[in-house]
């Protein structure tokens, strides 16, 4: 027991060399480098830039690199270096409707204006292992087309809401101060700024798993893709000693916008609601997980009755993070031998007890028997 | 492994090696604005004794669950002329203990030792120190779950509603029905207490043991929850109850044996296994107080005279 926790200095030094070295693999390989995984895994990239609720490429590549390809590992590292840097403000609001559209879906209608545009999707390719690959073949570029996307693509929920079939989406006050939780621990209920800044650095396998529940029954959802749209947009930011805005860089991002079922209810009449998923980078499975978890979470708005995990907003909102989790759960492996000797102590004692009643049970039965 | 061959427990710690100072990293790691909001929280903690406060807990370059509660509180208080001692299980030497200490030996350059009569903030996992500690001395507790109601109410809107209006029935209930279904109440760590006569707390997960020690204790005790964003506080000279009934009244842990290298028959003990027929012993989980017993010529029925240690370490 002594041997597993004393170790002290050398021994830390010992393991973290031994990591590194394991990092690094085979020497006889050539090295990553950062530009490789930043071009060759851009999915892991946006991963842990979601995640890891930094916009920042080369960052998140370094963190994957760093953390030997463990996402999850690199999605703490990249928010560790978050938490030092300074906070200038918050940006102004993108619109999605500007986006510079690379791919752009609707489950809800074969046609709209704009079209439907594939973009990059692994959803049509079939998956059977690809050994041209594995000889380092040569991929060819991707044809282009002759005509542009559209600019200015209307988004599908604008389209259902000239109806007004869609709940209005009233946006908030441009001046109201934009919460952050990195800054404040949260308190319930959570606003909905809040929740979905929670379900954005959220792990994408727990609002996977949890989307999932609300499909099969936990939860009363009846969602369809209303849209998903993935590109590049404009970040503009306003400095206090300018006054006016200036357009600090482009990222890509996904959105999706869930469109759901609803039978009205005493303080609604019927119409359809949204549930809302945004990531950087391309994480359209997130994106979607997202959404279906945004519009469960909203059942306290619409007057559900909430009996889900995925309805819970503290269930949800305090198991999402997975730096947090991770952390939790791993620290298992922590000395506890303290708490451990109080749980002996009171098992030997409670056991002990036990022993003694039998004992004295028996005597009393053997001085019965004796006695007859 | 043959057992001839393990580092033995009553080897001395080994010392730290000296450890050379970040650059481009502010006095203890968090930024003075960060510093300044956790020390309102500690301020406000220590108005009203037990009374959990949130804060905007930072993540911090270690993972949550590992002290990242405690770490914030200490950067937060500790200054240059401090000395700082870390102990994880009562020990100075495991290997949080020490990777933390070289932490704010690192960022903050602060002197550190492993006594505890030398320290001027100690911060602990799971143990307070055998020695008492005095007005001059802050001691700074990693908590994993600040909520004392956790176990009985796993909602957190519920449980801020049962400390507002004092609504302490389901804990003595609970502990009621662990007296009903055992005899005796068997929470052995973490045992909840009544602070100031007002609030539940949970006094991290240390063993019962040492929950009188923070009756009225010398030293301002601060508790700081990372994960989460809780920082809660019991001032010096503050009442400091273990919840019990007059008919099962609060009982400490206590064993036949004695610590086997120091033969301290008043401290919180540690099991060892020292081979795999049965055979066990006792020592001091405090190795700070073990080794100054030692040091003044107290000898267990297994240990050796001070200064007669051989030196090992783990790989």
């Amino acid at each position: 027991m002594y041997v597993a926790v004393k170790g002290g200095d050398k021994a830390i030094e010992n393991s973290l060399r031994y990591l590194a070295d394991i990092r690094r693999g085979d020497r006889r390989v050539p090295e990553l480098s950062i530009a490789q995984i930043r071009e060759q895994l851009p999915l892991a990239v946006d991963r842990v830039m979601t995640e890891g609720s930094l916009h920042d490429p080369d960052l998140a590549a370094l963190a994957i690199k760093q953390a030997n390809g463990d996402i999850q590992e690199a999605v703490f590292l990249l928010r560790a270096y978050r938490t030092t840097l300074p906070r200038f403000g918050a940006s102004l609001p993108i619109d999605t409707a500007k986006m510079q559209i690379r791919r752009r879906i609707s489950a809800t209608y074969k046609d709209l204006p704009g079209g439907q545009i594939l973009g990059p999707s692994f959803d049509y390719t079939h998956r059977l292992l690809d050994f041209t690959l594995a000889a380092n073949g040569e991929t060819r570029e991707a044809p282009k087309s002759d005509e542009p996307v559209p600019e200015g693509m209307p988004r599908v929920a604008d389209i259902l809401d000239h109806e007004g079939l869609i709940e209005l989406e009233i946006p908030d006050d441009e001046d109201g101060a934009v919460p952050d939780l990195t800054r404040e621990s949260m308190s319930f209920p959570a606003d909905r700024a809040t929740r979905l800044q929670n379900l954005a650095r959220g792990d994408e396998g727990f609002l996977l798993a949890l989307g999932y529940s609300t499909q099969r029954g936990f939860g009363n959802a009846h969602p369809f893709a209303g849209e998903i749209r993935m590109g590049e947009l404009a970040v503009s930011f306003v400095p206090e000693e300018l006054g006016f805005e200036i357009e600090i860089g482009e990222i890509t991002v996904t959105e999706c916008q869930m469109v759901n079922q609803f039978k009205g209810s005493s303080k609604v009449p019927p119409q359809f609601t949204r549930g809302y998923g945004l990531t950087f980078g391309h994480c359209e499975r997130k994106a979607m997980s997202m959404a279906l978890v945004d519009r469960a979470l909203r059942a306290r708005e619409f007057g559900e009755e909430i009996e889900a995990p995925a309805q819970d907003e503290e269930f949800v909102l305090y198991h999402s993070d997975n730096v947090e989790a991770s952390g939790f759960v791993q620290h298992l492996k922590l000395p506890h031998y303290v708490d451990f000797q109080g749980e002996l102590v009171t098992v030997r004692e409670l056991r002990a007890e036990i022993e003694a009643r039998e004992k004295d049970n028996q005597t009393d039965d053997d001085e019965l028997a004796a006695a007859e | 492994m043959s057992t001839n061959q393990r580092p033995q427990p009553w080897q001395a710690p080994e010392h730290d090696q000296p450890v050379a100072q970040v650059e481009g990293y502010n006095f203890a790691y968090l930024d003075e604005q960060t510093k300044r909001m956790i020390r309102r929280a500690i301020l406000k903690g220590v108005a009203i004794p037990g009374y959990q406060v949130p804060f905007g807990s930072r993540e911090m370059p270690l993972p949550y669950g590992w002290g990242t509660g405690g770490m914030q509180v200490t950067a937060a208080v500790i200054g240059r002329d401090d000395t700082l001692k870390v102990i994880d299980q009562g020990a100075d030497d495991t290997t949080n203990a020490v990777n933390i200490r070289r932490f704010f030996a690192k960022t903050a350059g602060v002197a550190t030792t492993e006594k505890t009569a030398e320290a001027t903030v100690i911060q602990t996992r799971h143990r307070i120190p055998e020695k008492p500690l005095t007005e001059e001395q802050i001691l700074v507790y990693q908590v994993p779950i600040p909520e004392p109601l956790r176990w009985v109410e796993p909602r957190e809107t519920e449980t801020r509603k049962m400390h507002a209006l004092e609504e302490y029935g389901v804990m003595h209930v609970s502990l009621y029905e662990s007296i009903a279904r055992f005899g005796r109440i068997t929470t052995s760590y973490n045992y909840p207490v009544q602070v100031n006569g007002r609030y539940i707390m949970a006094p991290s997960p240390i063993p019962k043991f040492d929950n009188p020690k923070m009756h009225q204790m010398a030293a301002l005790q601060l508790f700081g929850a990372g994960r989460e964003k809780r920082i809660y506080a019991v001032p010096p000279y503050t009442d400091v109850k273990s919840l019990d009934f007059e008919d099962h009244p609060f009982t400490i842990q206590s064993w036949d044996d004695t610590c086997a290298l120091c033969g301290a028959d008043d401290s919180y003990l540690d099991e060892v296994i020292t081979d795999d027929a049965g055979g066990k012993m006792y020592v001091c989980s405090d190795s700070d107080y073990c080794a100054e017993r030692r040091e003044a010529g107290h000898v267990g029925h297994q240990g050796v005279p001070a200064g007669t240690d051989t030196k090992g370490e783990a790989q």
